[in-house]
């Protein structure tokens, strides 16, 4: 039972001082001797920064570990595509950065909408990922010297994040899948590429096991186990057009709400503000430009409207650096939901760059004058030359065009301090829980939390819940809740194939993600999601009755896993709406045009919104329910954010 | 702009496949290669027909998902780039563009574009890994390495494991693939105390996995978009020898 006696969801944050929760937490965790690890089975599904890192470890210590991804390899996800880098406390350039501060700047970016104690811990362990990959062959930047380098990131002062070139992601990640790889030699985890889980398995309220179709075969599959680990990542897919990767999807999770795990603040999705712009209706993802950019490029945008000569030829005094003149202190290290709004202002002001006008300029003129060329090369070479390829255009020569993108999803399935779902045995890491980011998330703490929750926290938290479950009974894959979950999904699949409509699953994801972006993006308000909210609605019911799917079920069908994913969307979407009406304030990345200051700064309401929405599925139908969780700030003060 | 495609379809397996041709003629010159194919998708379902099957994930360059070969050069015709991060500008109106699928023994056909790349893990699994447990370490700094070696390892590191390496080699030779991790942890202090079981592992089980051997045609080289240099093939030869001779 998670909803304690007043009404509210226990996080089951454990008491005492702050900087002593974690570790008395785990004094007091329960353990599984190794003789008895080895009859437990742990079913990881998602491979990701988060997946790999948990099935990595928990298989070190023991158990049977079986690891699913729908890619068709660990190595890949995507996190692969982390360009940036990862935070950590390490003060290496005895710049001041303690944990506190860590800890403080990522519960003040995150608009103070996280929980103090798992922020905390995030800080806490940073270190220790630091020093597990550099173990395991990471090659992190260094200096002459052979020390680790820095450098510093949005949202804060100092400089604290590790890097590897313009590849951080894929250097952690090639990490943590050489960690899996070794146990798979050793027979501790059994991994199964190209499976995706689409339901989940419930015996007397417990998660005890998994349904996956085989995505080469079609076949629908079975899986039985001691927990479940979703790590299976963020939702931004819901808004078509996004950074994330192509395979990124919500099923997982959404399966697991519809069997009665909590979503917490399905509306707080961070809008990235240097992306590439959009180039046309083909258009079928978009490409980030890490933000370590703007440690030396400056964001501007003509003063005058209209004003269409090429950027080189605008004077100083016809530029407005409207980040560096609005944020003083911060300038264009500002955080991200702060500058992709100020360049959403910019733009609806007429002032946007580029053909379609919604784009402002990123300029690396005065960087490449102070430091030379060769030091902007060494720097950002990889990004300058993806830019290149995708806009046939030289940032050495001519400013970037960059625009907002979605980019990251800060909610998720709710989890308490053990990343435990509200049904037993049900936990959920990395981005795909909503757990550490609260409002926003800071650069460089993405791949801290996915790293931190599969290396650092799940192998003692898991152990507290086996330890308890030693001695129930094991469930084999022949129990009637198999045959039921089995059942439900092979209908849910010809369901889909036998509607052979006339609409192909793009058209409905693109009409969906307009809708999400013009309605339940940047900015919102009242009269528009409640309008939205209809929309979604009716096409979803549309969906069902005019969608056209190629193919057959028994073989590699790509369009029929794409619309059970949209399928999934037309529903998750609808309720990132509802979360976003309900939630009558500003703050973070969630924007409502009602409450804003005279110069449209986002006005918080600690009042009434000092808390967790997390929403319960209700049955086909039905409204959702919404339960709070209070979040209790004891060890800091929520002030508003000031940047300026 | 037009452009003519024949691709690759192949149903499983067991069935043969065959090139078959299509004639797309509102190709715009921003979309990238893998966009058109969407578009070209597009266009069957919409007929009624069934869409070309193809891996992706990232459309970025990185992950290593897609994997074509256009007119028989693995990832198409540029330098350092993946097949995902090509755009149809770099064609002229009313080119023709072949679309095969990685053709190698070690990477059975699944459907159409794609193929099955596992023994690519198998080669990790035998060796390309660092055995160290989670909590084990120690600070990150205790050992510094010197930023030359850093950076060589990085270079080597930068491998997205796609397989144009293989599909390129007259003798579908995984050896560039392999030899990139083995430089990677052979540049960096914390890989050494297990270098040698390293080295014989993988190369072994590359072989077993049906790859060809490294005759130096340096076709690996000239496709791969993470710019794997065949000095890598060099150390792999060097590190295999020195294993041998001392093991023995
Ligand atoms: C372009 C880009 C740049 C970024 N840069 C940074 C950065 O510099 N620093 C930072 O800290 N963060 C960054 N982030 C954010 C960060 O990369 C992600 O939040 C993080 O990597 C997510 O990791 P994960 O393990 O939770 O999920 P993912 O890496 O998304 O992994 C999800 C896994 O789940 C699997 N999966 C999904 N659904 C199913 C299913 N139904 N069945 C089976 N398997 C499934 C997938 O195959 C995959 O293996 C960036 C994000 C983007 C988009
Ligand atoms: S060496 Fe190059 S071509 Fe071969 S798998 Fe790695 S990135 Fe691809
Ligand atoms: S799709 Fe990821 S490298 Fe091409």
């Amino acid at each position: 039972m998670t909803v304690s006696n007043n009404g509210t969801l226990n996080s089951r944050v454990p008491d005492g001082n702050l900087q002593d929760k974690w570790d008395n937490h785990k004094n007091n965790l329960r353990l599984v001797n190794p003789a008895n690890k080895r009859k437990f089975t742990v079913l990881v599904v998602g491979t990701g920064l988060a997946g790999a890192s948990a099935a990595a470890s928990l298989a070190e210590l023991g158990y049977n570990v079986k690891a699913f991804t729908i890619l068709d390899s660990p190595r890949r996800s995507h996190s692969i595509a982390a360009q940036g880098g990862i935070n950590a406390a390490k003060n290496y350039p005895n710049d001041g950065d303690t944990i506190w501060r860590l800890f403080h700047d990522t519960i003040k970016g995150g608009d103070y909408r996280s929980r103090e104690a798992n922020v905390y811990r995030l800080a806490q362990v940073s270190n220790s990922i630091i020093d597990q990959c550099v173990a395991q062959g990471v090659p992190f930047a260094r200096e002459y010297g052979g020390l680790l380098d820095n450098r510093s990131f949005g949202g804060a002062q100092v400089s604290r994040t590790f890097y590897a070139r313009g590849q951080t992601g894929q250097q952690l990640l090639l990490g943590a899948y050489s960690a899996m790889m070794r146990q798979v030699a050793t027979g501790k985890i059994q991994m199964f590429p190209r499976r995706e889980m689409l339901d989940l398995v419930k015996v007397d309220g417990k998660a005890k096991g998994i349904v996956t179709r085989n995505l080469t075969t079609g076949e629908i599959e079975r899986y039985a186990g001691d927990a479940v680990l979703l790590c299976t990542g963020g939702y931004g897919n819901v808004y078509y057009l996004s950074t994330m990767a192509k395979n990124c999807n919500a099923t997982a999770i959404w399966r697991c709400y519809k069997r009665g795990a909590q979503f917490g603040n399905p509306s707080f999705t961070q809008i990235h503000p240097t992306c590439i712009p959009v180039s046309g209706k083909y258009q079928s993802k978009l490409t980030l430009m890490s933000e370590s950019l703007r440690n030396d490029g400056r964001v501007w945008v003509p003063m005058k409207k209209g004003d269409n000569r090429p950027p080189n030829e605008i004077p100083e005094e016809d530029r407005d650096y409207y980040l560096e003149r609005r944020y003083p202190s911060f300038g264009n290290l500002a955080p991200r939901d702060v500058s992709s709004r100020s360049a959403k202002y910019v733009c609806d002001e007429g002032r946007g760059v580029g053909k379609s006008g919604l784009a402002v300029y990123m300029d690396f003129a005065d960087s490449i004058k102070r430091l030379g060329a060769d030091v902007i090369r060494a720097r950002y070479g990889n990004l300058f030359a993806m830019y290149e390829k995708i806009t046939a255009e030289n940032p050495y020569e001519v400013p970037m065009r960059i625009f907002p993108a979605v980019h990251f999803t800060m909610g998720g399935l709710w989890v308490d301090y053990n990343l435990s779902s509200n049904i037993p045995g049900l936990y959920v890491l990395g981005e795909a829980n909503f757990a550490d980011h609260g409002g926003n998330r800071l650069g460089a703490s993405a791949l801290m939390q996915g790293l931190a929750d599969g290396y650092f926290v799940i192998p003692y938290t898991l152990s507290d819940y086996l330890a308890e479950n030693l001695h129930s009974e094991k469930i084999g894959t022949d129990h009637e809740a198999f045959d039921k979950a089995e059942k439900e999904t092979t209908d849910r699949i010809s369901k889909l194939l036998n509607v052979k409509g006339k609409k192909t699953v793009l058209d409905f994801h693109r009409e969906l993600g307009d809708l999400m972006w013009d309605n339940v993006g940047m900015s919102r308000n009242r009269e528009n999601l409640e309008s939205v909210i209809k929309k979604i609605s009716e096409l979803r019911e549309e969906f069902w009755k005019d969608v056209n799917i190629p193919g057959e079920n028994n073989t590699l069908n790509k369009y029929l896993e794409y619309a059970l994913r949209v399928a999934d969307y037309m529903e998750l979407g609808e309720l990132m709406a509802r979360d976003a009406l309900d939630r009558e304030e500003s703050c973070g990345g969630h924007f409502r045009e009602e409450h804003q200051t005279e110069d449209g700064e986002a006005v918080r309401d600690d009042e009434n919104f000092s808390n967790v929405s997390s929403w319960e599925y209700k049955g086909e139908d039905k409204e959702p329910e919404k339960h709070v969780e209070d979040l209790n700030f004891e060890f800091v003060t929520p002030t508003q954010r000031s940047y300026k | 702009m037009t452009i003519h495609l024949k691709i690759w379809r192949q149903k499983d397996s067991n069935t043969p496949g065959r090139l078959v041709d299509y004639t797309l003629d509102d190709v715009n010159p921003d979309m990238s290669f893998l966009e058109m194919l969407d578009w070209l998708n597009e266009r069957l379902m919409n007929e009624g027909k069934e869409p070309v099957e193809f891996d992706h994930d990232c459309r970025e360059g990185i992950c290593g998902s897609c994997n074509l070969v256009l007119n028989g050069m693995a990832h198409g015709p540029y330098e350092a780039t993946a097949v995902c991060q090509l755009h149809m500008r770099k064609y002229k109106d009313g080119d023709t563009i072949v679309v095969e699928p990685w053709r190698a023994k070690a990477f059975p056909m699944i459907k159409d574009l794609v193929v099955d790349r596992s023994a690519f893990d198998r080669i990790m699994a035998a060796g390309g890994y660092i055995s160290v447990n989670t909590g084990a370490p120690a600070d990150a700094n205790a050992i510094p390495v010197d930023k030359y070696n850093a950076d060589l390892a990085f270079d080597y590191a930068a491998c997205i494991g796609c397989g144009a390496c293989v599909a390129a080699c007259p003798n579908s030779s995984a050896s560039l693939f392999t030899g990139a991790k083995i430089s990677q942890l052979a540049h960096l202090p914390q890989g050494n105390p297990e270098r040698k079981r390293r080295v014989v592992r993988m190369v072994d089980q590359m072989a077993e996995e049906g790859f060809g051997d490294c005759s130096n045609y340096a076709e690996c080289e000239a496709v791969c978009p993470a710019e794997i240099s065949i000095t890598s093939i060099a150390k792999m030869r060097r590190e295999y020898f020195n294993a041998l001779s001392e093991i023995e």
